[in-house]
């Protein structure tokens, strides 16, 4: 388990005092892969950088396995950092190394043996599909076998947790796919932990069991992926939601719509896995004297379940149209009216 | 025929001298490098935002490296005949100009490899320190591998400056090609002779430059 208490950053520059990281309290759990999203500038790289220490905390601990990591002496924190993993956004490989000896780096830092690194070395290539890539330099793989050396390296000496920093953040929509699907994999296989930041939506829909949301240094939202998307609270959060729901076309056709047609209130409806059995629209159109359009329509997965989003067209009189969106509201239905005129 | 283009040239004499050249250059090479790169990673490791961030030791540093790049060769082979003398207890032969060629390339080779190093990635540094790597396996095995090909193309250019220093070795009776053109030929009149040691260093000094572009092409796999 990873408890962050008060955990505190700041940078004196030239133009005065950066916080970076405010008061941030977090408990991730074991086996878990836990996402921090925000934007650029949100103090996501200084928090994941004081779990190992390679960035001191201004104040507050950081505790890792009940461990105060702040307490360490210079010998037990490069101990401690050997069961800590850390994957880069341009991976940070060297390129005078070979596949092999880049994995094997970190086994030659613990002091492992010449033969035994070379089995390990061979576990991890197929570990993380490189086979037959041993022998390439850096500069002649691609960007997701980059990060897959990255991985491998990472996973050399066994840790109990995994930081990733915009691990996916230089690569294309498919390389990230296959990238967050191996991270899966390994949070299944070997049980470890994966802390995670990004700043797309997407990487925490896909993989993360839960979220933090960072804005100007502060953890704003936090909860499990499904509830933060299906019931986002604070204004950062939606747009971050948006990204993935609601492709930026959907608002422009919905508006589209409006103007032409004169549909007057539509609303978007968030189901969460077991709401969906609920027919709120059947009972809507049953018991109200309105007419409903179903606009468009989607189902989202994550790791703990799924949601779809609903965007329909209510027209009708209006005390009618309030009678019906408050009977939706009762069926604890998140309903979020998004044009009434 | 080679007779008729050089016939003041006495073949063995010239060979001598060619040896002569060869060793001092290859053994203050050898130094220079050593010391430039202990120089160099000083420079380096002491600078803001680095390891061993100490602003006094890379003054200080800084200091005597530019000294040292200040004085003309010829004043520096003049200046340290005392420190020699102690050093290895004899003003003749080519280990004379030993001292002289060491202090004059160092610093200017320790100035190249401090920016050899500040052109390593620092995020390699970062992922290493992530690693728990010690102080000495981020210099050994991150630092130094990968800013192989400029410190060998560095070497490079210093061991062709060093080469031309020798010529002025014997000043101080160190011997050498330079020193065999100036005798045997500038003052005797002979320009054949000139001609012959002048033929002779440029092949030295072709030599080091295709064995360094070779190496630091091997070497570079970015
Ligand atoms: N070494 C540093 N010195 C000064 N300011 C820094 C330093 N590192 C980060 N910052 C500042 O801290 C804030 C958060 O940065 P960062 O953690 O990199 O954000 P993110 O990873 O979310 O983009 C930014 O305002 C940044 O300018
Ligand atoms: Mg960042």
């Amino acid at each position: 388990m990873i408890r962050l208490n008060n955990l505190q950053k700041l940078f004196q520059t030239r133009d005065g005092q950066v916080t970076a990281v405010d008061n941030v309290n977090l408990t991730i759990e074991k086996g878990e892969i836990f996402g921090v999203i925000g934007y650029s500038g949100a103090g996501k790289s200084t928090l994941i950088r004081m779990l190992n220490m390679l960035e001191r905390p201004t104040s507050g601990q950081v505790e890792i396995e009940e461990r105060d990591m702040g307490d360490l002496s210079k010998s037990e924190l490069r101990l401690a950092r050997q069961g800590i993993g850390m994957i880069f956004q341009h991976f940070n490989l060297l390129w005078s190394r070979t596949v092999k000896d880049n994995i094997a780096f970190p086994l030659e830092i613990a002091g492992v043996s010449k033969k035994k690194r070379n089995e390990r070395v061979e576990e991890l290539i197929k570990l993380v599909g490189l086979e037959g890539r041993g022998g390439s330099y850096p500069s002649q793989l691609s960007g997701g076998q980059k990060q897959r050396v990255g991985i491998a390296r990472a996973l050399a000496n066994n840790p109990d947790v995994l930081l990733c920093d915009e691990a996916t953040s230089a690569l294309d929509p498919k390389t990230t796919d296959s990238i967050l699907d191996l991270l899966v994999d390994i949070n299944e296989k070997l049980g470890l932990t994966i802390v995670l930041i990004t700043h797309e939506m997407h990487v925490i829909r896909k993989i993360c069991h839960r979220v933090a949301v960072m804005e100007q240094g502060q953890v704003v939202e936090e909860g499990d992926v499904l509830n933060v998307f299906s019931r986002p609270r604070e204004e950062m959060t939606k747009e971050f939601v948006k990204q993935v729901t609601e492709p930026e076309e959907t608002e422009q056709a919905l508006a589209h719509l409006f103007g032409e047609e004169g549909i007057s209130r539509v609303l978007q409806l968030t189901f969460t896995g077991s709401d969906a059995k609920k027919h709120v629209i059947t009972d809507v159109i049953r018991n109200f004297n309105v007419n409903v359009n179903i606009l468009q329509g989607k189902i989202s997965t994550t790791q703990n379940g799924s949601y779809g989003s609903l965007f329909i067209g209510l027209d009708g009189e209006t005390e009618e149209m309030d009678r019906a969106i408050a009977f939706v509201k009762e069926q604890q239905v998140e309903v979020e009216v998004i044009h009434s005129d | 025929m080679i007779d008729q283009i050089f016939p003041n040239v006495n073949w063995v004499r010239l060979w001598d001298a060619t040896l002569e050249t060869i060793y001092m250059s290859a053994v203050s090479v050898f130094f220079t490098f050593i010391l430039g790169i202990a120089l160099g990673l000083v420079l380096f490791l002491t600078a803001k935002g680095n390891l061993w961030q100490n602003a006094a030791v890379n003054g200080v540093t800084a200091g005597f490296v530019n000294l040292f790049r200040s004085i003309p060769f010829i004043i520096l082979l003049v200046l340290l005949i005392p420190f020699t003398n102690a050093l290895i207890g004899t003003m003749l032969g080519p280990s004379a100009a030993l001292p002289a060629l060491i202090f004059g390339a160092a610093p200017f080779y320790a100035r190249m490899v401090e920016i050899a190093l500040r052109e390593v990635d620092k995020g390699v540094i970062e992922a290493s320190r992530s690693m728990g790597a010690t102080q000495s396996q981020i210099i050994f095995k991150v630092l130094l591998p990968e800013s192989m090909p400029a410190l060998i193309s560095g070497i490079t250019v210093t061991a062709i400056a060093l080469i031309s220093y020798t010529a002025m070795a014997g000043v101080i009776g160190a011997g050498g090609l330079g020193d065999f053109a100036y005798r045997e030929g500038f003052q005797r009149y002979n320009d054949d002779v000139t001609l012959a040691a002048t033929i002779a260093i440029l092949i030295v000094v072709f030599i080091v430059q295709i064995i360094g572009d070779r190496l630091t092409r091997v070497l570079d796999k970015r």
